[in-house]
């Protein structure tokens, strides 16, 4: 599928996405990312720092977001700016179901001048909302 | 206490190049989950007008966190490694990252400010490639200060 600029409007909503997050996730992230910080695989040492239990990176979780976007416009180099505040951790316990995420994403601006659109993205966990001021600007 | 606000505008030495590979691209893209195929599959990016296979756009962070670990590290920043929370991410791409760029990061201290009882410190990182500038990051760290 691809998106023709000039039929994408503001307030246009993006396909959502609903993404697991389980342990091995975060090991396979650790291992990709070079993040070995035990607070995303160690329970002990996440308590020991008052956290609830082991947290997801919370660049994975930026990661999985920019998926809604990617996956709605197939080129994910159109992506010229991205960014996220990590405003709640995203907390997997090790129990064979871990978390699940919902990430959404709608049309914020469309600038026909420029050719760009940017789009804003949510992403909640268990009623709680992960990613603050989410927004990706595209270049077409 | 708190960090060294005379270290604001310092810029660290660059890091050593980092190769980028299908391996590293592949192995990342696993990890996030992102099955798009122009992170796998050289005709599928040459179909996008690039001459091989791309990145994933959060993939900076692999080498820009590694390049900026020395500056927690650094004993004139005064920062407490263990209270660090990382709170915002951003990334401005100048171009796509692809196979065969061999990364280099030049990581500033932009700001340092206090919230409270905590330090928030902001810095950015610039991902070069043979030269050329191809992202520039932007990281805002949280240090906890004490109860």
């Amino acid at each position: 599928m691809t998106i023709n600029f000039d039929q994408i409007n503001v307030g246009d909503e993006l396909p959502s996405l609903e993404i697991k997050f389980t342990r091995e996730h975060l090991v396979a992230y650790a291992n990709a990312s070079g993040d070995q910080n035990p607070i995303h695989q160690d329970e002990a040492v996440a308590k020991s720092v008052g956290l609830p239990d082991v947290i997801a990176h919370g660049m994975l979780t930026m990661g999985r977001a920019i998926r809604v976007v990617t996956n709605w416009v197939s080129d994910p180099t159109k992506v010229f700016d991205y960014s996220v505040r990590m405003t709640r951790p995203v907390v997997v316990p090790d129990n064979g179901v871990g978390a699940t995420v919902l990430f959404t994403g709608k049309v914020g601006e469309v600038n026909t001048e420029n050719r760009t659109v940017r789009i804003d993205l949510s992403a909640v966990c268990d009623g709680t909302t992960v990613l603050g001021q989410a927004k990706a600007t595209l270049q077409f | 206490m708190g960090m060294n606000r005379d270290m604001i505008g310092f810029a660290y030495p660059d890091s050593k190049p980092f190769l980028v590979t299908t391996e590293n691209i592949a192995a990342f893209a696993n990890a996030i989950g992102d099955d798009n195929p122009i992170y796998f599959d050289q005709s599928v990016a040459q179909s996008f007008g690039h001459t091989t296979v791309c990145a994933p756009p959060t993939f900076p962070i692999a080498v820009t966190m590694n390049a900026m670990e020395e500056a927690f590290h650094d004993p004139k920043l005064n920062m407490d490694y263990s209270r660090i929370v990382h709170s915002d991410q951003r990334f401005e791409y100048k171009r796509p990252i692809q196979v065969g760029d061999e990364l280099v990061v030049r990581a500033f201290v932009e700001d340092i400010r206090a919230l409270g009882n905590n330090d928030i410190a902001t810095f950015r990182t610039e991902v070069f490639s043979k030269s050329e500038l191809v992202v520039t990051a932007w990281s805002k760290l949280v240090v906890r200060g004490e109860e």
